[in-house]
């Protein structure tokens, strides 16, 4: 692993573990729903514990401990092997992409989770709305950095 | 068995962001380079999520009530307004620029590789950013 500046490297399309990870989120966000009466959105989640302390905290954290450990042990068992890990851009990039998805997941009320799988779900119109205009924006910032910036 | 309920739910969403290979931020980034070296798994991520999702919504909000709670904490706001393509906007420059969405940056520091440290700190400060300069409350309205 490491962040080679400018570089891009290519990945495999897997899309049998693809499509066995979207069920286990799928099932997580229904569980979440089921038994808390929540929405599944990470986003909503992390960003309520960046506040005071709430009533509300103690689910969240147990939340993000659960994703940190299902993560860890999906790893160790052989779900994925992190050293086939890279990181686009540089440091800089890496502060700037991370300032930007804080704000505007904040401003625009959720994220891939919250407004990409909840909220479509839900066949919200907001929700519908807001990926359809951050996945562009994603493709677009993509296509400036590798095909044009970088061409 | 409330706190059960969302370290369970977190385990599950943590395992299907891992074993879907969308914790590694390249395999996102190749998802968006259409025109480029484009690995379409997100794609079948995004629908097998959507479809257990759907269908399980159906099921469990029949209920009067969640299992564990009092009630449903649905997202109420309504309406497109510019905050909400705004954000959008923003969210995805930065997601574009660096293959990182809140899930799988925050899933990705168990692996210990300093970028994951560095974009889960900027984007808290971000989101902390946003909360003082736009919606100047500690709340947070935000449903994902």
């Amino acid at each position: 692993m490491d962040q080679l500046d400018g570089h891009s490297f290519a990945t495999a399309f897997t899309p049998l573990s693809g499509l066995t990870g979207g069920i286990l989120i799928g099932l997580s966000a229904v569980l979440l729903m089921g038994g808390l009466g929540r929405v599944a959105g990470v986003s909503g989640i992390f960003g309520a514990l960046l506040g005071r302390w709430t009533a509300g905290s103690t689910w969240r954290v147990l939340f993000i401990i659960g994703l940190l450990a299902g993560t860890f042990l999906t790893s160790r068992l052989g779900g994925f092997d992190s050293d086939t890990m890279h990181f686009p851009g540089n440091p800089l990039t890496t502060v700037l992409g991370g300032l930007l998805v804080g704000l505007g997941t904040m401003l625009g009320s959720g994220c891939t989770s919250g407004h990409g799988i909840c909220g479509i779900a839900r066949l919200s119109v907001r929700s519908i709305v807001s990926t359809a205009v951050f996945m562009f924006f994603a493709v677009a910032t993509v296509y400036m950095l590798r095909h044009v910036i970088g061409a | 068995m409330d706190k059960l309920t969302a370290l369970l739910a977190g385990l599950l969403f943590g395992a299907g962001i891992t074993l879907s290979g969308m914790v590694n931020p390249m395999k996102v980034q190749n998802f968006m380079d259409i025109f480029g070296s484009w690995d379409p798994t997100l794609l079948f991520v995004m629908a097998a999520a959507l479809a257990v999702t759907y269908a399980g919504y159906q099921l469990v909000l029949k209920a009067p009530r969640p299992r564990f709670a009092l009630a449903f904490i649905i997202p109420s706001l309504q309406g497109i307004d510019e905050r909400l393509i705004g954000g959008a906007v923003v969210f995805g420059l930065g997601w574009g620029l660096s293959g990182f969405c809140p899930g799988p940056a925050i899933a990705s520091l168990v692996f210990g590789y300093w970028p994951s440290v560095l974009f889960v700190v900027a984007m808290a400060v971000g989101m902390m950013l946003a909360r003082h300069l736009f919606l100047g409350t500690d709340e947070t309205k935000s449903g994902g």
